[in-house]
């Protein structure tokens, strides 16, 4: 035991904050399981954890884009999108040959994250070879594109197979796909996938929340990790180290997007009814706030405000028509409370081992 | 600059503190009418009301209605006029003082499924026992799968998408399906404007314009009608129609069918009339909601006619007294959202008494009561004389074409 503590006393900080994030996600999973079978969670908390699973990975995501690489993304719900969708497709048409709902769920969300990387790679190679700001012009008309391109798609699935047909023109409907009799729509143009098996769980999507943490943690930390943070701080000089700047860049958005895709079939699969204008560019912006309120680069505190963000309009239920007021009044406070010194140093003095903490988070 | 930044924070600080405040004193008045002796003396002829007389004995108790609509956001009307609706259909069933008595609780969704969702999870912690929704179909197909996997009876205002009842025996609707409200206006078209040659402008994105649009041009195909012009548009490009309409006035289109919300349409009719393109416009029940619309000049909807199931002006004395009650209350004229709402009270209450329900069952003991005397009853309400529901949640009663005259509704 003594040696236990030793070891942990040596460890870096960086992977103190690291283990203590696993832990602390660990945890949680483990009281609300606690809770909910002890009947002492109710309804509303319950339904809402898959989603909040689902935007706790897109800002941990986001955050990788964001906060390590630096570059603005403002289409992070684009990617979303494409995983949610594929993953739908993927799950909805393996319902007779994969009877078990759990085995699809995760063929549906690696589909989701196939997909979303090869939309994030088609994306990123052009752009990250340019400067400035362009890639977050360019998310933000991908976010608009993949919602328009979806509104076109046709899939259905019969005993003969998938069907897709895109709707260009305008005149397709459902109808002619020219499916059998007992053939299923899985999407319908603009009405979205509706009618699809909801299957995913709060296991699923604590599985998922873990498997992005091990993924992004040991990304940052790793050389590839250091080399894209060079690149963030200084791209010049990164780069007369010998620093690809476009493998590292596109390295990490790749991995971002498709973790991103991950989540959307996670979110996708928990809803009967989805529509592509549910990943609007307000999405990608309400994740991008959830990124920008837990810290840049800051993976825990990522996992904290989207959690805490996600319940507290539907804890502010009881204001009725004030509530989005009250939440807007909430994030300025947490905005101008985590950048004041005073309140900084003040937590500093009560919590004296945070501030070494709070330098590398 | 530390200093600044303390101060600030105190202000934001005091300012919420204040608007807490605020909220708490003025919550109590968020829509509810006071039961009112108004209800009471209107005497409020409960439908037929024949069907649930045998065993009107043992129905009884205080019933915990949930509405889900959308209250705030773009849709806003909708959610709200339906939830007001059903408001004062709760407390003229309340003032009557009979053994069966609501409580009616509404809740926002922005017609998101995922806050739809959340809103119902949250109704069923407070005790709901029925849902009264969703007020929109997004929304109402993701909500109806939850409420047919925990076995609770559903009855939505006007959620019209065929999604929201399919495959579910819970639900059912008060409204009419998308692709009934298609075929009718093909249908009314057709018979009224025989030999017109027909545009649509339809949002692509949106699955209650692409589902009636659907069915109309399919229907109109067998009638054999001419489609000259078929214009899309997206949530993103509603501000500007220009291009749509000229392609329509270029067609030569003399009837121009709009199967969407009244918020584009409203901008419609008035670049239509900026470029002096006067056809006949033709809407569903989405255009209802035109002539409350804020800013809106009501002189550029003359002539529009419109399918839907509710006039404000009709002369029989139930809609009269319920759109006296509705000004009063809420100060404007209800659209057919406030009736679907109104009826859709009225629907569960006919619905109770022929199934003998008490407050006291479960959910999932009422739902299944309720299910069953759902095909057996026959309600008269605001939006259709009696009305009848097949097994699969589908509503029949007749479409009515209204026109505007004058900023009102008249029938042709």
């Amino acid at each position: 035991m003594k040696k236990l503590i030793q070891k942990i006393k040596g460890l870096k900080k960086t992977t103190k904050v690291d283990f203590a994030t696993y832990l602390g996600v660990i945890l949680a999973f483990v009281i609300v399981n606690l809770l909910r079978t002890g009947g002492l969670l109710n309804r509303s908390l319950t339904g809402m954890l898959v989603p909040i699973c689902a935007y706790i990975v897109m800002a941990v995501s986001l955050n990788l884009t964001v906060g390590i690489l630096g570059e603005l993304s403002l289409g992070h719900a684009g990617f979303m999108s494409v995983g949610a969708f594929s993953g739908v497709i993927a799950a909805q048409g393996l319902q007779a040959s994969i009877p078990s709902a759990p085995a699809r769920l995760v063929i549906a969300i690696l589909v989701g994250a196939v997909f979303a990387a090869a939309a994030g790679f088609i994306v990123g190679v052009p752009v990250l070879r340019l400067r400035g700001d362009y890639l977050a012009i360019v998310t933000l008309a991908f976010g608009e594109i993949i919602k328009d391109l979806i509104n076109c798609l046709l899939v259905g699935y019969d005993s003969r197979g998938l069907h897709m047909a895109f709707n260009i023109s305008g005149s397709l409907t459902i109808n002619d796909l020219g499916l059998e009799p007992g053939g299923m729509a899985i999407i319908k143009g603009a009405q979205g996938a509706t009618g699809t098996t909801a299957i995913s769980t709060f296991t699923a999507g604590f599985v998922l929340i873990m498997i992005t943490l091990v993924v992004v943690l040991n990304l940052v930390r790793s050389r590839a990790g250091r080399a894209i943070m060079a690149l963030r701080d200084n791209r010049i000089a990164a780069e007369s180290v010998g620093v690809n700047v476009t493998k590292y860049k596109l390295m990490a958005f790749v991995t971002s997007a498709s973790l991103a895709g991950a989540a959307g079939a996670l979110y996708g699969l928990n809803y009967s009814n989805l529509a592509a204008s549910k990943f609007s560019f307000d999405t990608s912006i309400l994740v991008l706030v959830y990124v920008v309120l837990g810290g840049l680069g800051n993976m825990w505190g990522s996992i904290i405000a989207a959690a805490v963000l996600y319940i507290l309009p539907e804890a502010l239920r009881e204001f009725a028509d004030y509530r989005m007021l009250v939440y807007a009044v909430v994030l300025i406070l947490v905005m101008l409370a985590t950048n004041n010194d005073q309140l900084k140093a003040l937590a500093g003095r009560i919590l004296p081992k945070r501030k070494g903490a709070a330098d590398n988070g | 600059m530390k200093k600044k930044n303390l101060a600030a924070l105190l202000m934001a600080g005091a300012m919420c503190l204040s608007l807490l405040a605020g909220c708490s004193g003025g919550d109590g008045g968020e829509s509810n009418p006071p039961a009112s002796d108004a209800g009471a003396q209107e005497s409020a002829p409960a439908g037929n009301g024949n069907q649930g007389g045998q065993t009107t004995g043992t129905a009884g108790g205080t019933f915990k209605l949930g509405g889900i609509g959308p209250l705030t956001g773009e849709n806003a009307i909708y959610g709200k006029a339906a939830m007001n609706g059903a408001q004062i259909a709760v407390d003229e069933i309340n003032a009557l003082g009979g053994p069966i008595q609501f409580e009616l609780q509404a809740e926002d969704d922005q017609a998101d499924p995922e806050l739809g969702v959340n809103a119902y999870h949250k109704l069923l912690d407070d005790g709901a026992q029925i849902i009264v929704g969703s007020v929109t179909s997004g929304s109402g197909i993701a909500v109806s799968a939850e409420t047919y996997k925990d076995r609770v009876f559903t009855l939505t205002p006007s959620g019209s998408s065929v999604d929201v009842i399919s495959g579910k025996d819970n639900v059912f609707q008060v409204c009419f399906t998308d692709p009934n409200q298609g075929t009718g206006s093909a249908d009314y078209i057709a018979e009224n404007f025989s030999g017109a040659k027909v545009a649509v402008i339809y949002r692509n994105d949106d699955a209650y314009s692409q589902g009636i649009r659907d069915t109309f041009v399919a229907e109109a195909e067998t009638k054999g009608m001419s489609i000259v012009y078929q214009g899309t548009f997206t949530k993103d490009t509603q501000t500007d129609f220009s291009v749509q309409l000229a392609g329509a006035q270029n067609a030569g289109a003399d009837v121009l069918f709009l199967p969407i919300y009244y918020q584009p349409a409203s901008v419609i009719l008035a670049q239509a009339a900026a470029m002096s393109y006067a056809p006949t416009f033709f809407g569903v029940d989405g255009m209802d909601g035109i002539l409350a619309m804020e800013g809106f000049d009501t002189s550029l909807a003359e002539g529009v006619m419109l399918l839907t199931p509710f006039s404000a002006d009709a002369e029989d004395e139930r809609t009269q007294g319920f759109v006296k009650k509705y000004n009063e209350f809420y100060g404007e004229i209800p659209n057919q959202f406030a009736a679907d709402g109104y009826d859709a009270v009225y629907v569960i209450y006919e619905a109770i008494q022929a199934a003998g329900c008490t407050s006291d069952m479960s959910a999932a003991d009422i739902c299944e009561a309720l299910v069953k005397a759902m095909t057996a009853i026959s309600v008269d309400g605001l939006t259709g004389q009696g009305m009848t529901w097949q097994s699969t949640g589908e509503v029949s009663k007749a479409p009515m074409a209204v026109v505007i005259k004058d900023g009102v509704y008249v029938t042709p």
